[in-house]
């Protein structure tokens, strides 16, 4: 199934339930999710609309309670922990919203970070850790650490740590958060130009409506279920999303 | 991996140099002192096994009382003059054969008095156990067989009664005996086993049985063997001979023993052995303390370092290699604390050994058990920080602040 374009994601009733009873809550309220090699999805919704639980599901730190999740055809929730680590290993990349490179290390150990787990060989480590840097145009930061570094640097030197293992899916949870405005773009910017020059998927959870824009499908998450998804310009970003008036529970 | 690991590990305790050494410091001062304390004691024991070696190898000891491994010794007659003349006469291998009768008694000149050993004896006895005269001279003959009242002063006592008088020709009172003083020994300091050689009155034996035991015991003999001759053979004749004078019935043991030097650096090394169990058990509970320092810290690191080990577990890490990060990283910071204790205690008993006028020696084995022993203690007391760290979930561990 990793033949592309196909789907490299696939939730078929996904849910998600945490606690029992009368404490239970449905993170994940039956979703059903498709996304295909080659696109550029962002998951939205507010902050307790399950998009972060299902980024975790998607990047198989997770896995569902009930329902199949498919990834690059592969059964995740069949798998056990250190199966799950290993499709992530090859196959995923992280962009976290705090960066999360590892601190006095300099950006290129840090890009090199998931090569080691690869076992790749001492030379090519360094060398495909230098090309994702250029890649992500710091490649004159090499042996700056993150302390040395802006934090749209450090965001940067993250994408290249997701995209050096050139992973089926790149995933990227609120990678623009913590920046000023200008930089926020010039992030998501970056994310467009690595999906349609490298072909990379990705999946970005975010809040922001104008990050939105940028990408070639948008789905929106609110209590724990997809409410719509299409093209950014179908999707109403207008106002707060807790405001619309799909639904008035509280819940996850 | 492996080897990525221990750079990464090295890595991270170069970050914390100096919490990293406080984490050692429990090993270093363990294996440190376990080093020093077995170089020192291994030094002792070569000094002993020497001066004793000094003693000469050809000298037996006659002492009264069988020796049973289960029991020691068991309290038998003393010899008599007689029986010190027949080893004279029949033992054609003793030398010298020198009787002693002693105890420990009060020394008095004057107003000043110093407890000491009192040692009847004969002439030969000085050239046995290899005194030297200072001053004046040792018995004579005549002076030895009427048990005139005379003495010969160890160093030290000369110089606890007399200071800087004059001591020759002084008369002292030891208990009821008031004799004069006609030599003083030269020094010999201490002996391996620590006592002080210098501190003893020597006297005529019959001096000394008839004024002070009140009886004409001899306690003990000393014999040297001719050289050319077999040790362990005049041992027997001696044996022998002694079982045929105190009528001990064939089959039945002995109630007196034949020492010779051999036996009695053995004895000595018995008692270092014990001494080493002892200082093995206060290494344990030193190394036991160094454990727990190093469980506590790598716990603390692991809380810390809890957003790091999200991204590793993220990144694709399986929880075995999170396991091991850790453990590595505890066994590295216990072997470096070993080696640094080695290197610690090999100084400092290097030092102390020279303090001591001890010889240096280095046991290469406990070296290697030191090493091997921190590695050791660095498993053990990884392992538990080191499995909370595989344990995380990634999920939580990265929402970690």
């Amino acid at each position: 199934m990793s033949a592309a374009p196909g789907p490299v994601v696939e939730f078929a009733q996904v849910f998600k339930i945490y606690g029992a009873g009368d404490t239970e809550v449905r993170a994940l309220d039956g979703v059903d999710m498709r996304i295909d090699a080659g696109e550029f999805v962002a998951i939205m919704g507010s902050s307790g609309s399950g998009k972060s639980t299902a980024m975790n599901i998607i990047g198989c730190l997770d896995a569902p309670t009930r329902g199949e999740y498919r990834f690059r055809g592969v059964d995740v929730g069949a798998l056990d922990q250190d199966q799950r680590a290993l499709l992530r290993r090859h196959y995923v990349g992280f962009v976290f919203q705090g960066y999360n490179l590892l601190a006095r290390t300099t950006a290129l150990e840090n890009v090199e970070l998931p090569l080691v787990y690869r076992r790749v060989p001492t030379r090519e480590r360094h060398e495909q850790a230098m090309a994702a840097l250029v890649a992500v145009g710091l490649a004159d930061r090499a042996g700056h650490t993150p302390a040395e570094l802006s934090g749209g640097q450090q965001q940067r030197v993250a994408i290249a740590r997701a995209l050096v293992s050139s992973p089926s899916l790149l995933l990227a949870d609120e990678p623009t958060g913590n920046l000023d405005s200008a930089r926020k773009h010039e992030i998501v910017e970056l994310l467009v130009r690595l999906n349609r020059q490298l072909g990379i998927t990705i999946a970005m959870v975010t809040h922001e409506p104008d990050m939105g824009q940028y990408v070639s499908r948008v789905v929106m998450f609110k209590d724990g279920r997809i409410v719509d998804q299409g093209l950014p310009a179908d999707v109403s970003f207008a106002g707060p999303i807790s405001n619309r008036p799909l639904s008035q529970r509280g819940g996850a | 991996m492996i080897h990525l690991t221990l750079v990464m590990a090295l890595r991270q305790i170069r970050r914390n140099t100096l919490r990293s050494f406080l984490t050692m410091l429990g090993i270093v001062i363990g294996v440190g002192a376990v080093i020093a304390l077995v170089t020192i004691g291994e030094g002792a024991t070569a000094k002993v096994t020497a001066d004793i070696g000094k003693l000469g190898d050809n000298l037996l000891i006659v002492q009264p009382g069988g020796f049973r491994r289960s029991s020691g010794f068991q309290s038998a007659n003393a010899f008599t003059k007689e029986d010190v003349d027949a080893i004279r006469r029949d033992v054609p291998g003793a030398e010298k054969t020198a009787p002693t009768a002693g105890k420990q008694a009060l020394a008095v000149w004057g107003n000043r008095n110093w407890r000491t050993s009192v040692t009847g004896t004969t002439a030969e006895y000085l050239e046995i156990r290899t005194y030297t005269v200072a001053e004046g001279r040792t018995f004579t003959e005549a002076e030895s067989s009427a048990g005139q009242p005379v003495c010969v002063l160890g160093a030290t006592v000369r110089k606890e009664l007399f200071g800087s008088d004059r001591a020759l020709g002084e008369s002292i009172r030891v208990d009821k005996l008031s004799c004069e003083v006609i030599g003083v020994l030269t020094a010999k300091g201490q002996s391996g086993m620590g006592q002080d050689q210098d501190d003893v009155v020597l006297v005529p034996l019959r001096a000394a049985q008839r004024r002070l035991a009140g009886n004409n015991d001899v306690s003990g003999i000393y014999v040297t063997v001719a050289s050319g001759r077999s040790t362990t053979r005049v041992k027997t004749q001696i044996e022998e001979l002694l079982r045929e004078r105190r009528n001990i019935a064939a089959g039945a043991e002995d109630d007196f023993n034949v020492r010779d030097m051999a036996e009695i650096a053995q004895t000595v090394s018995s008692a270092t052995g014990a001494l080493t169990a002892l200082l093995g058990a206060i290494a344990a509970v030193s190394l036991l303390v160094g454990g727990i320092g190093i469980m506590n810290i790598m716990l603390v690191n692991v809380t810390e370092r809890t957003r790091e080990i999200g991204i590793r577990l993220a990144i694709g890490a399986m929880a075995r290699e999170v396991l091991l990060q850790f453990l590595v990283e505890a066994v590295v910071l216990s072997t470096i604390g070993g080696v640094i204790g080695i290197g610690a205690g090999l100084l400092g008993s290097w030092a102390a050994t020279r303090a001591l006028n001890v010889p240096f020696v280095v046991v290469p084995n406990i070296l290697v058990v030191a090493f091997v022993f921190s590695a050791v203690i660095g498993v053990l007391f990884g392992y538990l920080p080191a499995r909370k760290a595989a344990r995380l979930n990634p999920i939580e561990a990265l929402r970690h602040e």
